[in-house]
């Protein structure tokens, strides 16, 4: 208390004293700034997501200076004279002007549409991480749960986004939209006059879809990534089994300053590569495709990619159309609505199933390697070929006209890839998983293949291996699999970590070097790991 | 407890006159002991301060920076100087946002990168292990809390008092269905739109410029897309029509019912994908096919319109037309069977 008086405090400090004296922040806000984060650069996926979605907000925010979402037909008369005197919609004409006479609008139009990609692509390969190396298991399912409903809700949100302007493009794909809600049995029809207003296309669509697009649907994705950013700091991140790391601690960099300058840099970059995409690649140039008119459609039209697997799976589904007395189930029901809603099912119940399967009620904060696993793997495999050839097949007609075959060709030959590949894929994906495995044990038993060959006196030619650590009588190496990558090549000793941090060996199951087996709090581990440093 | 943990191996706070004492370092260090989180290791990048590799690192940093401010400058000086308006036939408007994009690309790579190399190659080298702990409360909180909140629940006496149980229920019930209510101010009545067109009888089949189609305005093995001449007519959704000219000698097998539809060898079918409803746009005269470009659906015309491969599941409706006395095509009558993807209430 004197010495408050006595020192003269820098501003920085009153501020400090201001804060603390109303807020008291001090204690949370010091173990929150000394969060460890785990370097590994797969755990950089989720913050790319998370960054294109603020630069999302950002542009976003901005197009809405001028997008106009009414569909009431004006004459343009606009600075883009190939289209002048055409009739279009004011969200048509509201988009060209943002295109072609708001000064420097065309580039932040493209930035948002190639963050919009970049934010469902980088979600969609974080959850590839988190389901092959098993980070979704016990505690963290809610955040699975979470990040699934993330990508589901990304995917609406892009489809809407795209949707806004009412060029040809659009308008066919809210066309789509639209006999897809319709195709629902019984409730189809009021739910596509609920949602249209009435039949398509009405008056009302793009207004609707531009609130749900702009407060309605972000609002939700705010809110959950705040849910999904506290339950990581709640639960601690997960990391991969590496010298000293346990299921009882989190080795890595804190967030100041390390982590934090890091963090801030690779958020600049990411915006750094959307700029340059936004400006340098034209990306959904509306004023090519033109206004909407039902009676037209841009060859070759596609959706965006994460809509390409519903695209596809409506194109290879064959025509089956079920008919009752006086009523009928469209064939677009089957595709269109049962079948993305069966996958979305699957991929959000998997880490209930796993853990119901394989009995296991533990909780897991080390990763595992996707070799150890090799069903788990298999079956990421088998849902990743699903999703490719599906994919693959909702640009079909891309494919044909370049390749030159059949468009019926590439129908049937997608037709039976869904059928038959995903169970290939299983297939050798698991052989590959056991392989590896198996070739982790050999190297760990008898070391390193050197490339030097040597005579023995007998006359036999041998291949001298390097032992990773202690040999037992009969020359084999005795340390066990740990679930860390096993180095397979003479400059690959350094791989396990950083340099000094004792090698190869988990320090929790080290039988050979007399480390303790078991992992203690951190007072015991910290002495032990300075110790290894040598 | 001043974790947020509720660690159970708190170390010792230092007294008053410890924290006095202790350096700014020291400090830091206890205070993310106090979290549970261990430097075990900490070292400047440059051990020795103000060597040549140091220096370099430093310059690295900041010519990354400056690179940066660079890139913002020529973001602004872009912005202002450069041409920007579109026009037809000049080409100087087109560097524009490329310009734009390479300038804000170099300005966020910049600061970017400076911030990464700053980090990576001056900030100390930490290794720091924190502690994790079972996310699980203690068996005290845990009882306690179940305690406090049945407890809370009991004190209602919701349990023993069944009468007021059913009626919070009956009443909460009600209160969320009316909640959904308004959501009734969403729905309309489906009144037939879907099995209606504006074509009737002796409506004139026009093209997107509103001229009337008459037979020898089209060639053999061509197609015309077609309108109803009616006030919106070329805005319905479902009205679009293709009018196609057969060649010689080729012969329809039409579907039941519908031999007559057709005038001569011209033939009318809606233009409405029966599959999604986008155009089917694409006609090839060859093998007199219609493909949908959407699903790639495609539509036999000496079938009748018959799907032949694809998705589609239904034959395109056949309009019925003829020639009024003028001489153009005229609709005999409106679509006998609904246009566009099936819907639960379509009659098969
Ligand atoms: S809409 Fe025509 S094939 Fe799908």
């Amino acid at each position: 208390m004197r010495s408050r008086r006595k020192v003269e405090a820098s501003p920085a400090e009153k501020a400090g004293r201001w804060a603390d004296e109303r807020f008291g922040p001090s204690g949370p806000m010091r173990n929150l700034l000394n969060k460890v984060f785990p370097d590994n650069w797969s755990f950089m996926l989720g913050e790319v997501a998370l960054y294109s979605f603020i630069i999302l907000l950002i542009s976003g925010t901005y197009l809405t200076f001028f997008f106009d979402t009414s569909m009431t037909e004006v004459k343009y008369h606009g600075h883009y004279t190939p289209l002048d005197d055409v009739t279009m919609s004011r969200a048509y004409s509201s988009t060209l002007k943002l295109s072609f006479d708001v000064r420097g609008g065309l580039i932040i139009r493209q930035i948002h549409h190639w963050a919009a990609l970049l934010f469902v692509a980088a979600m969609i390969v974080h959850m590839m991480r988190i389901f092959f190396t098993g980070a979704f298991r016990k505690p963290r399912e809610t955040n699975w749960l979470i990040g699934s409903t993330l990508l589901l809700l990304g995917i609406l949100e892009g489809f809407l986004g795209y949707s806004l302007p009412d060029d040809l493009m659009s308008g066919t794909g809210l066309r789509i939209a639209f006999s897809i809600i319709l195709s629902i049995p019984v409730v189809g029809t009021w739910l596509a006059y609920a949602i249209f207003d009435g039949t398509f296309p009405g008056t009302e669509i793009i207004g609707r879809f531009y609130i749900v697009h702009v407060l309605l649907i972000p609002g939700i994705i705010l809110a959950l990534i705040s849910v999904h950013l506290a339950l990581v700091v709640k639960q601690k991140h997960t990391q991969f089994p590496g010298p000293g790391r346990t299921e009882r601690n989190v080795i890595g960099e804190r967030i100041l300053p390390t982590y934090a300058a890091k963090a801030g840099g690779f958020f600049a970059l990411v915006f750094g590569v959307l700029a340059v995409l936004g400006g340098l690649t034209q990306i959904n140039p509306v004023w090519l495709w033109g206004p909407y008119t039902p009676s037209q459609v841009g060859a070759g039209s596609q959706p965006d990619f994460y809509m390409l697997f519903a695209e596809g799976s409506m194109r290879l589904f064959p025509s089956y159309e079920t008919h009752f007395p006086g009523y009928t189930i469209s064939s677009i029901f089957w595709p269109a609505v049962v079948l993305p809603g069966v996958l979305f099912t699957l991929i959000l119940i998997y880490p209930f199933l796993e853990a119901r399967l394989t009995r296991d009620r533990a909780s897991h904060h080390l990763l595992q390697r996707p070799r150890d696993v090799p069903v788990r793997t298999a079956l990421g495999a088998m849902a990743l070929t699903f999703w490719v050839v599906l994919v693959a097949s909702g640009s079909n007609d891309i494919i044909s006209f370049k390749f030159a075959i059949s468009l019926n060709a590439t129908t049937w030959i997608g037709r039976i890839l869904l059928i038959l590949a995903p169970p290939i894929a299983y297939a050798i994906t698991y052989r590959v998983c056991l392989g590896l495995q198996m070739h982790d044990r050999e190297v760990l038993e008898h070391g390193i293949e050197t490339g030097i060959i040597r005579r023995l006196p007998s006359g036999e030619f041998i291949e001298i291996h390097q032992p990773l650590g202690p040999v037992d009588d009969h020359g084999h190496g005795v340390l066990q699999y740990a679930g860390a990558p096993v180095p397979k090549k003479m400059n690959g000793f350094g791989d396990l970590g950083r340099k000094a941090l004792g090698f190869f060996t988990p320090v929790e199951q080290t039988p050979a070097n007399g480390h303790d087996r078991d992992g203690h709090g951190g007072e015991d581990k910290a002495k032990e790991l300075t110790g290894g440093r040598r | 407890m001043t974790s947020s943990d509720g660690h159970h191996d708190e170390p010792v706070q230092p007294t008053d006159e410890q924290l006095a004492a202790m350096s700014q370092e020291q400090k830091m260090l206890a205070g993310a002991a106090a979290g549970g989180v261990h430097v075990i290791r900490r070292e400047e990048r440059f051990p020795t301060p103000g060597t040549k590799a140091e220096k370099r690192a430093e310059r690295l940093v900041s010519s990354m920076f400056l690179l940066g401010a660079l890139g913002a400058l020529g973001f602004m000086v872009v912005y202002v100087a450069v041409p920007w308006r579109f026009h037809l036939g000049n080409n100087s408007y087109r560097f524009f946002t490329p310009l734009l994009g390479a300038c804000m690309g170099i300005a966020l790579f910049g600061i970017g990168a400076g911030a990464v190399l700053w980090a990576k190659k001056l900030m100390p080298e930490e290794i720091v292990v924190q502690e994790r702990h079972d996310p699980a409360s203690d068996a005290f909180d845990f009882q306690t809390t179940g305690a406090t909140i049945v407890q809370g629940v009991e004190d209602t006496g919701i349990a023993r008092r069944s009468m007021l149980r059913r009626s919070i229920g009956v009443g909460a019930g009600a209160v969320g269905l009316m909640a959904l209510f308004p959501l009734g101010g969403l729905l309309r009545k489906p009144r037939g739109e879907l099995f209606r067109t504006p074509w009737t009888a002796g409506v004139r089949l026009i093209q997107y410029d509103g001229r009337p189609v008459r037979p020898e305005d089209m060639q053999p093995g061509s197609l015309a897309t077609v309108f109803p001449d009616v006030p919106g007519g070329l805005e319905d959704a479902n009205a679009p029509t293709m009018l196609i000219r057969l060649r010689a000698g080729e012969k329809v097998t039409a579907r039941n019912g519908q031999g007559d539809f057709m005038w001569g060898t011209y033939i009318a079918f809606s233009k409405i994908c029966t599959h999604a409803g986008c155009p089917v746009s694409l006609y090839e005269q060859q093998s007199n096919r219609l493909l949908c470009p959407c699903h790639q659906s495609q539509f036999d015309v000496l079938l009748d319109g018959t799907p032949v491969f694809g998705p589609a599941a239904r034959p395109l409706p056949q309009l019925p037309i003829d020639v009024d006395n003028e001489g153009y095509f005229v609709a005999r009558s409106g679509y006998h069977e609904a246009v566009g993807p099936a819907f639960w209430e379509r009659p098969n």
